[in-house]
């Protein structure tokens, strides 16, 4: 195991050294980046699966000479899984950038781009393999100032530049609180090492617990995007290069899914009162439905994945916080049932939307555009891009058989399984959160009907669309790779469940693999046989067994008549794409009825003729979505801080003497304090 | 293994024909009380064999999407339908979902028909889809608060359990009202997800106020007839969750050729009776406008949730 390190490392390194050290052409450059970060991350699956397959985790360390800081790594089955999940996704993106980067060439340097994504992946795999907290925050500063950097690849723009700094405020912001909640650790146990994490020498008083599990729920949620404090997401996600947008999307906030569970089930060993998980449940039904809620507003295709990422985080938090009600009760197996469905659901949307973010950037790469309404007839055109991001549509939507739908169907059955809680309040709020999550399990289904009818399906609707090509093929190999994990996780549980059990095992003190596989591992049967059961491989068997039986029925009926083929009809003129339905138009239903969520503003102007007020010379259509959390509890901050920075001033005059002035009275302080 | 072979085929052949008489008896229903003689109720199977024998005209606009649905919508429709007990209580499909599964099928069918709506460009499409998708998200939650209200009675969401389970107690439920409420909810949800005045009208001929049909519009010949098809399906699964979920009394709880028997004719009076229900409350209510449906959809999530409470308040 210890080889494949060294693999993964060299190959990280030369994927930063080669394109930097041998500048040549931007396919040459791009190559150099692209084939040692595809042999790292192969090396990272590989090391995924050998350390999630594994009895014991492998350390190592190194010593630094920097005070309270040690290189110890520490592959457990925790780590592992997210390496895994973090590396297949990486993988995708390698190849992807392979085709992409051209689509940039000239607008950024392809060199740096590639150096500074080898560097990114690598400081991700060290944010999850890092057993020492110093260690872990210099890795998460440096996934967060790499990923920066990358976000404002394009920084010749202002609206990069803005999202750019947004988001690098927003970022610093949960570091600082993650900086407390180890501090306070360090207070208690001396050390960083989070073996001493795990058992301090005097535990951490009631208070400080607390205190710690909101610490980190802020510091990791800004990361992980949790509603409120997911507005960065849509603004830094879009911005970014495509496949670097499909790996900060994809895996880079579940790197603070990792964080959550790493403290909140390994450091504090799962004993948390109930309104812990119940803070974390409540959290995550608020951005699941909020997420899509204002997903299905959008029209730029990137951002729309961006918000769905809040979604789907809070899909995965809905599974946690179940998991942590249930520990803070007792109930073991149901414990690790909602993890399981939490930790299942969260590979399953890194796959699935890595997909949908590379499909986007496809649809990029070929039209230039993101905005949905310029899309159209794209899947006569690329044939294989839409098949893909089909497949992608269908996994995030939940349907059977795919992959989504397996980790969703697994969150349902934790959160009705609650009727074990012993209080009524818990009992009425986790079927509330399931309906709930129902509701966003449709809206999804909704929105990712929008995106693909609007952008693949009827007639293009403008230029771009109609001269667009299908994508090179290292593209649509990326597409495809990840299309086939999003089928094979669906229809074959019975693998993914043994794996992902052995990541909930040492978490939750028991393993439930037996207890959720039934009838041989071809049915899903959580903890109570009666109580449910699923068995995607046969839905899947018996969808195809039907299928065939419609084919044949319409053939035994009817005989194979040929279809003519003929324009559709427009009731006597000819239809041209602007009649066709808009996603405005297909969303407005839902905007209507939503509306105390969207708070609308409807603008509409029209310009009559002078003769008659019969015809209008020009209409004007405005209609913008209230962004609430930035009105009501952003600008305010921003305001605060901004009038406190102005008040400050006056101290800060610009005149070196009084700054030494000040230094020499902070001096002559603190020797007081000291005596 | 060869039993459940057979079962299946026989639950599959029973969905398939008594889904056109479902849909004759309630046109038949409404004929009668608006006072017309109306056609045969089995009229459906000659529209539908006529269809598949028409030559299909297809949009030059459209994609493989638009001849792929009609199968996948027919599929999802019938694979869900194996989920629900039809004649016999124990269904040998019993283990491959339970009642999510079941949602999640029919939210299937009706993700590819809303693409479908899309993939002509016609505007008629596009606005059937766009209102499948709003009364669509608004019933799932619904559905699913009251069958959970239903199931933790009988300690069980797989549909086939439940009604097992009910149909041995021989329907004696100590305490109906959940019961009640939940049948309440599922009645209204049952009308919106299959299409029914007063949500939608399947015998409207007025694009503007048009869901379902309006996503169908384009298709014709086969791929129309199986449409079609699947919209007597939807009904079918939905009559027969609703009949056996409730009222499973006469449902066939053995192996036995006598049981079945009688659990078929039984199946057969219980689905029509509440067909003709469906024709009868067609002909009472007016369509409603669309932003009034979610008034309706609203009704029916409260009733379903107060299913809910009214049982732990029960219990406790």
């Amino acid at each position: 195991m210890l080889n494949l390190l060294w693999i993964l490392l060299a190959g990280y390194g030369a994927g930063i050294l080669l394109p930097l050290c041998l500048p040549r052409r931007p396919e040459a450059q791009s190559l150099t980046a692209g084939v040692p970060a595809i042999v790292a991350t192969s090396a990272g699956v590989v090391l995924g699966l050998l350390g999630l397959t594994s009895s014991e985790p492998v350390t190592g360390s190194l010593a630094s000479t920097i005070p309270l800081l040690t290189l110890a790594i520490r592959l457990d089955s925790v780590a592992a899984f997210f390496l895994f999940t973090i590396s297949v996704v990486g993988l995708a993106a390698s190849i992807y950038a392979i085709g992409y980067l051209r689509h940039l060439a000239g607008r950024a340097s392809i060199a740096t781009l590639g150096a500074l994504f080898n560097a990114y992946l690598l400081a991700m795999t060290f944010v999850v393999l890092a057993d020492n907290g110093v260690f872990f925050l210099l890795a998460w500063e440096l996934m967060s100032l790499l990923s920066y950097f990358l976000v404002v690849t394009e920084h010749e723009k202002m609206e990069v530049r803005y999202a750019g700094l947004f988001y690098l405020i927003m970022t610093h912001i949960g570091t600082a609180f993650i900086v407390m909640a180890f501090l306070i650790f360090f207070q208690s146990t001396g050390s960083f090492s989070f073996e001493t994490f795990r058992q301090p020498g005097q535990p951490l008083t009631e208070g400080m617990r607390n205190l710690v599990f909101l610490l980190v729920l802020i510091g990791f949620g800004t990361k992980a995007g949790i509603v409120p404090l997911h507005v960065w997401l849509p603004y830094a996600h879009p911005v970014a290069p495509s496949h670097v947008s499909a790996v900060m999307s994809g895996v880079m906030i579940k790197t603070a899914i990792y964080g959550l569970i790493r403290v909140y089930f390994d450091f504090f060993d799962g004993q948390f009162p109930w309104w812990w998980g119940f803070t974390v449940l409540f959290l995550g039904t608020i951005s699941a439905l909020l997420g899509v809620m204002y997903a299905l507003m959008e029209h730029d295709l990137k951002r729309l994945l961006a918000f769905h990422s809040v979604e789907n985080i809070g899909i995965i938090l809905l599974g946690i916080g179940a998991g942590m009600i249930f520990q803070s009760y007792g109930l073991k197996e149901l414990a690790a049932l909602g993890l399981l469905a939490g930790i299942y659901h969260t590979i399953n949307h890194a796959l699935f939307k890595a997909l949908l973010f590379l499909g986007a950037g496809s649809l990029l790469y070929a039209t230039h555009t993101r905005n949905m309404e310029e899309y159209g007839g794209l899947l006569r055109r690329m044939p294989w891009t839409g098949f893909f991001f089909l497949i992608g549509a269908v996994s995030i939507s939940a349907l059977p058989p795919t992959n989504g739908f397996v980790s969703e169907w697994l969150v349902f059955q934790s959160l009705f399984l609650s009727f074990q809680i012993p209080t009524v309040f818990l009992k009425l709020m986790l079927p509330i959160a399931a309906a709930i999550l129902a509701l966003t399990g449709v809206l999804a289904l909704a929105c990712f009907a929008k995106a693909f009818g609007i952008a693949f399906l009827a007639q293009p609707r403008s230029a771009h669309a109609r001269h667009a090509q299908e994508v090179p093929v290292p593209m649509r190999i990326a597409m495809g790779f990840l299309a086939a994990f999003c089928v094979a996780l669906g229809i074959a549980p019975m693998v993914v469940v043994p794996l992902v059990d052995r990541v909930v095992a040492p978490l939750a003190g028991l393993s439930i693999e037996r207890k959720v596989l039934a009838l041989d591992g071809w049915a899903l049967a959580p903890v109570n046989v009666e109580f449910s059961s699923l068995s995607t491989p046969m839905l899947a068997l018996l969808l195809a067994a039907l299928a065939m039986l419609g084919l044949g029925l319409a053939v035994a009926l009817g005989g194979r008549l040929k279809a003519r083929h003929y324009k559709t009809w427009g009731c006597g003129i000819n239809l041209t794409p602007q009649m066709e339905y808009t996603a405005t138009g297909f969303v407005q239903p839902i905007k209507r009825v939503f509306s105390t969520i969207y708070q609308p503003t409807v603008k509409l102007e029209t310009e009559f003729l002078d003769e008659s007020r019969y015809f209008a010379k020009r209409r004007r259509f405005e209609f913008h979505i209230e962004p609430i959390f930035e009105k009501y509890l952003y600008d305010p901050l921003v305001a605060f801080f901004a009038t406190l920075a102005g008040r400050l001033k006056v101290i800060q005059a610009g005149s070196l003497h009084l700054y030494l002035t000040y230094i020499f009275i902070t001096l002559i302080a603190l020797l007081l304090l000291a005596v | 293994m060869l039993h459940s072979l057979i079962l299946m085929v026989a639950q599959t052949t029973v969905l398939l024909a008594i889904s056109p008489f479902l849909v004759g008896v309630i046109r038949k229903v409404k004929a009668r009380l608006q006072l017309r003689r109306g056609a045969s109720v089995l009229q459906p199977y000659a529209d539908l064999a006529k269809l598949f024998q028409k030559q299909p005209v297809i949009s030059t606009a459209t994609s493989w999407i638009f001849t792929a649905t009609p199968y996948i919508v027919f599929t999802s429709l019938l694979t869900a339908g194996l989920l629900v007990p039809t004649f016999t209580s124990q269904t040998p499909m019993n283990f491959a979902g339970n009642i999510i599964a079941l949602v999640y099928l029919l939210a299937l069918g009706t993700f590819f028909l809303i693409l479908a709506g899309l993939d002509a460009g016609s505007a008629f499409g596009g606005m059937g889809s766009s209102r499948e998708a709003i009364v669509a998200s608004l019933t799932e939650p619904a559905m699913i608060l009251s069958i959970f209200a239903i199931a933790l009675t009988n300690g069980s969401t797989n549909v086939s359990t439940i009604v097992h389970k009910t149909a041995l107690l021989e329907g004696i439920v100590t305490d109906p009202s959940p019961h009640l409420m939940a049948l309440a909810a599922l009645f209204i949800v049952a009308l919106a997800e299959t299409g029914r005045v007063p949500v939608d009208n399947p015998a409207t001929h007025l694009e503007l106020t048009m869901i379902h049909e309006a996503m169908v519009l384009e298709y014709s010949g086969r791929y129309l007839a199986l449409l079609e098809w699947s919209a007597g399906l939807k009904l079918a699964v939905f009559l027969s969750l609703i009949a056996n979920v409730f009222a499973p009394w006469g449902i066939a709880t053995t192996m036995t050729p006598a049981a079945m028997a009688i659990g078929l004719l039984v199946y057969v009076a219980k689905t029509a009776a509440l067909a003709v229900l469906i024709g009868v409350i067609e002909c009472m209510f007016a369509k409603l406008r669309l932003f009034r449906v979610t008034d309706l959809l609203g009704v029916a999530f409260i009733l379903a949730l107060l299913g809910l409470l009214f049982f732990y308040i029960l219990r406790s």
